[in-house]
């Protein structure tokens, strides 16, 4: 089964988003910032990181350029879910090694549509 | 498919709620420079802000926007952190609430203060009207309007490093094929010698056409990722029919499979059938609506892990002390006593740590209730020019939920008094040799099974002489009544009372001390003041932890039992003979120490009857409330346990001297004795006494001089 892991410090889009996959059929565990994510990548494998970009304690952006050091990381796909669409946000986080961005409002429908871009 | 992600609604309006309150507590706390709190700050908007839009609550997240833009200029040291700007964001946090409780509670909230405080921003940030939503993301709306199936011709040819970021040409194309019919043919033109191939890198580039219905939005979309990382082409071919399938190659840089060779044609033509048969799911049974629409009541409490882990354990325990006994009960003996009574031991632990922990769930800690208090304190300061420094302690001292949702108005009251009352202007604290920076603490601590509130400010203290004469004008004591401290500031509770000369804005508005004082006594505590000239004053709240157990002790008048609540009992005794005090009338006192307390039966009080009806006989329970003591006089005293207070009111009707009921381990039914309205009944009753003897001895005079007069 494909195992997300859905890193966000606000607990109601956490939920959301793990429901939404979880009702899609996908396998999700859940980081409450960027250094729980870390900590949580590293004790297991996943097919797919969905990750918030502002967070405390790790942001989106550093936890991407940590998660892609790891050897398990080094091709997994890894997209943002941000409410910023600027440019420059994407500049930032393509260069830490990201694979996409969703941009917020978070919409179930089409989070699952895209996330077929990168995963089966 | 459709996801229903409304059962998330709560949720996010209980996390809006902290996040308001956060942005609150720390916009009250910025200081310049401060990075991570107005990060925090930014963050908690953010957040709201994202959520709403999930939800399709536009004005919470048009709103937003304007003060997470604010935010943002701050954040980046574009903008400085001024006073203004902060009282502005205090203003938007309260337009935020405003409209997320409309959301809570299904109304329409006053638009007024919100279009007031967003030009208000807008103006601070000096952006017209025009500009300020900038979240529009389809831009392709409008071109979607074509019908028939068009022929793209797409030349896509990735960088090398794109599947370093997670990226895989095969899932893009596949995305492709859900949007129509499509074929590809690769180039491997660059793909180098097999020993030369580096395993992550891409070296392939394809020629893909897709007969599809998509705009070329919507085809630029599936690119959006690697638009950066890829030259793309897309054109529209009007003449060409289908390029014949042709076999196509990916590299893919996992471990020794450098080449996949994968029939494209066969799949996507999979994909539109499993498509078009979602479609039909999706057009016949419309997704189920839940019926009524969830209310959006906040009727829930957060409750950690740990506290639910040990709810679970308990509950493991329990199902396997219940088991052990039936077990037990299957072929009974009397053998099997002793193992009975251990199973019983254990049943009656389990179900105390279960109790226990059940009743840890509703507990919060108080700084739920604090959390409004440096705001209002900050406000308050503002108006009435003084200034203040509020110190909160014991925030995380736990209380009852229900507790603290009735609290919270009796709290705001005291400290709007001692903002308005207590702190003097800060001429008369230089005046008085103090800090012109006035200082009110709130403390909460446990105390035995109760919590205590303290709230402290270092002001002038009670004018006793002030009060006194207000009271003497309001006709409750007379010039010759003396009075002890604790008694002087007892009137400040007498309803109708104020010592203001001018009643302001602040407080007094129509809720007296007096209404303070029911409402914690309706939650089974009490208040206390202590005051100093000069040093200021404290009001200290005594509140039971929770609202649905209670300690009791039992004791038994006749053949009805009471229950005492034991945080009211001083002590029980043996009424010595030498110590009873008969004063005139049929009012008792006992000596206890310094004390002189009256004797109060209580099957007089509740006109029932008893095994004793002399006083050396029975047996004397003191108990203290509202600082005054008494003596209950009670047949016998039997175990002290907690019980389950089930309200009176709701099941019958008030009745003085009585604050509830509860049901017995035999099934029997027991009254839990109000202390402190059995004290004011004694004191009406010896009122009445009084009063009455005041009659007769008028009566008497009359007679007397009507007699003298014939």
């Amino acid at each position: 089964m494909t195992k997300v892991l859905v890193v966000d410090d606000s607990n109601s889009i956490r939920d959301m988003v793990s429901f939404t996959l979880k009702s899609a059929g996908y396998e999700t565990a859940e980081a409450k910032d960027g250094q729980d994510g870390l900590n949580k990548a590293k004790s297991g494998t996943f097919d797919l990181v969905i990750s918030d970009v502002n967070m405390p304690n790790m942001d989106g952006i550093e936890l991407c350029q940590e998660l892609r050091k790891l050897p398990t990381f080094k091709f997994t796909p890894i997209l943002m879910l941000t409410t910023e669409s600027s440019g420059d946000m994407k500049m930032r986080g393509k260069a830490a090694g990201a694979t996409g961005w969703l941009v917020k409002p978070f919409n179930p429908e089409k989070l699952l549509a895209t996330i077929k871009r990168v995963v089966r | 498919m459709s996801v229903d992600l409304s059962q998330f609604i709560p949720s996010f309006l209980e996390e809006s709620f902290e996040g308001l309150e956060l942005m609150e507590s720390s916009l009250l706390n910025l200081e310049q420079g401060d990075d991570e709190t107005i990060n925090s700050i930014f963050r908690a908007a953010h957040s709201i802000k994202g959520g709403a839009g999930t939800f399709g609550f536009n004005a919470v997240t048009e709103f937003t926007h304007l003060v997470e833009t604010l935010l943002d200029e701050m954040r980046d040291g574009r903008r400085s952190i001024e006073q203004n700007d902060v009282e502005i964001l205090l203003e938007s946090v309260d337009c935020m609430r405003l409209l997320i409780e409309a959301i809570r509670d299904e109304t329409v909230c006053d638009t007024n203060k919100i279009t007031e405080t967003s030009i208000l921003l807008e103006h601070t940030l000096a952006i017209d009207d025009s500009a300020s939503s900038s979240d529009n993301l389809d831009g392709h709306s409008a071109s979607d309007s074509e019908n028939g199936l068009s022929n793209w011709k797409i030349l896509f040819i990735p960088e090398h490093h794109l599947v370093q970021t997670g990226n895989d040409p095969l899932f893009l194309f596949n995305a492709l094929a859900d949007l129509g019919e499509l074929t590809l043919a690769a180039n491997c033109k660059e793909l180098p010698a097999l020993n030369d191939i580096d395993a992550e890198e891409l070296y392939l580039s394809w020629q893909l056409t897709l007969s599809s219905k998509a705009s070329e939005a919507e085809i630029k979309e599936v690119f959006e990722w690697v638009e950066d990382e890829c030259q793309l082409t897309i054109t529209k071919d009007e003449t060409s029919d289908k390029v014949a399938t042709e076999e196509v190659k990916t590299t893919r840089g996992s471990a020794n499979e450098s080449t996949i060779t994968e029939q494209v044609e066969s799949k996507a033509e999979q994909k539109i059938s499993s498509t078009i048969s979602a479609d039909k799911n999706t057009s016949s049974p419309a997704p189920e609506k839940t019926g009524n629409k969830a209310k959006n009541d906040l009727g829930s409490i957060r409750v950690g892990v740990d506290k639910v882990d040990s709810l679970i354990n308990l509950v493991g325990e329990l199902v396997i002390t219940q088991s052990m006994l039936s077990e037990l009960g299957n072929d009974f003996d009397l053998s099997k006593v002793e193992k009975l009574n251990s199973g019983l031991e254990e049943l009656l632990q389990n179900t105390k740590e279960l109790q226990e922990s059940v009743m840890r769930i509703r507990m919060l800690p108080i700084s739920f209730a604090f959390n409004r208090f440096p705001r209002l304190v900050h406000d308050l300061s503002k108006k009435t020019g003084k200034d203040i420094e509020l110190i909160l302690k014991g925030e995380q001292t736990e209380l009852d939920k229900t507790v603290m949702e009735q609290i919270g108005d009796p709290l705001v009251h005291l400290v709007r008094n001692a903002v308005d009352h207590g702190i003097e202007p800060a001429e008369a604290r230089i005046a008085a040799g103090k800090s012109p920076k006035g200082t009110i603490t709130l403390n909460a601590y446990h105390q035995g099974g109760s919590i205590v509130i303290e709230i402290n400010d270092d002001g002038g203290g009670i004018n006793r002489q002030a009060v006194f004469e207000k009271a003497l004008e309001k006709g409750i004591v007379d010039e010759n009544t003396t009075l002890t401290d604790p008694q002087v500031f007892d009137l400040l509770f007498e309803p109708g009372f104020s010592t203001a000369k001018e009643l302001s804005d602040i407080s007094g508005r129509g809720v007296g001390m007096d209404v303070v004082k029911k409402n914690i006594q309706s939650l089974g505590g009490r208040i206390q003041v202590e005051s100093e000239p000069g040093k200021g004053s404290t009001f200290r709240v005594n509140l039971p932890l929770t609202l649905a157990i209670l300690d009791g002790q039992l004791v038994r008048v006749g053949s009805e039992i009471y229950i005492i609540p034991l945080i009211t009992i001083v002590e029980s005794l043996q009424p010595q003979k030498d110590l009873i005090n008969r004063v005139s009338g049929d009012m008792v006192l006992y000596r206890l120490r310094e004390d002189n307390v009256p004797v109060i039966p209580i099957y007089s009080l509740f006109n029932i009857s008893s095994e004793f009806k002399d006083i050396e006989s029975s047996l004397l329970v003191v108990v203290e409330a509202d600082g005054q003591k008494i003596g209950l006089m009670v047949d016998d005293l039997l175990a002290q346990q907690q019980v389950v207070i089930k309200s009176l009111n709701d099941n019958y009707q008030q009745v003085e001297g009585i604050s509830g009921a509860t049901i017995l381990g035999d099934g029997s039914v027991a009254m839990i004795l109000d202390v402190s309205g059995i004290i004011s009944m004694a004191h009406k009753k010896s009122e009445i006494d009084q009063q009455h003897k005041k009659n007769m001895q008028l009566k008497a005079r009359q007679q007397i001089s009507e007699g003298a007069n014939c």
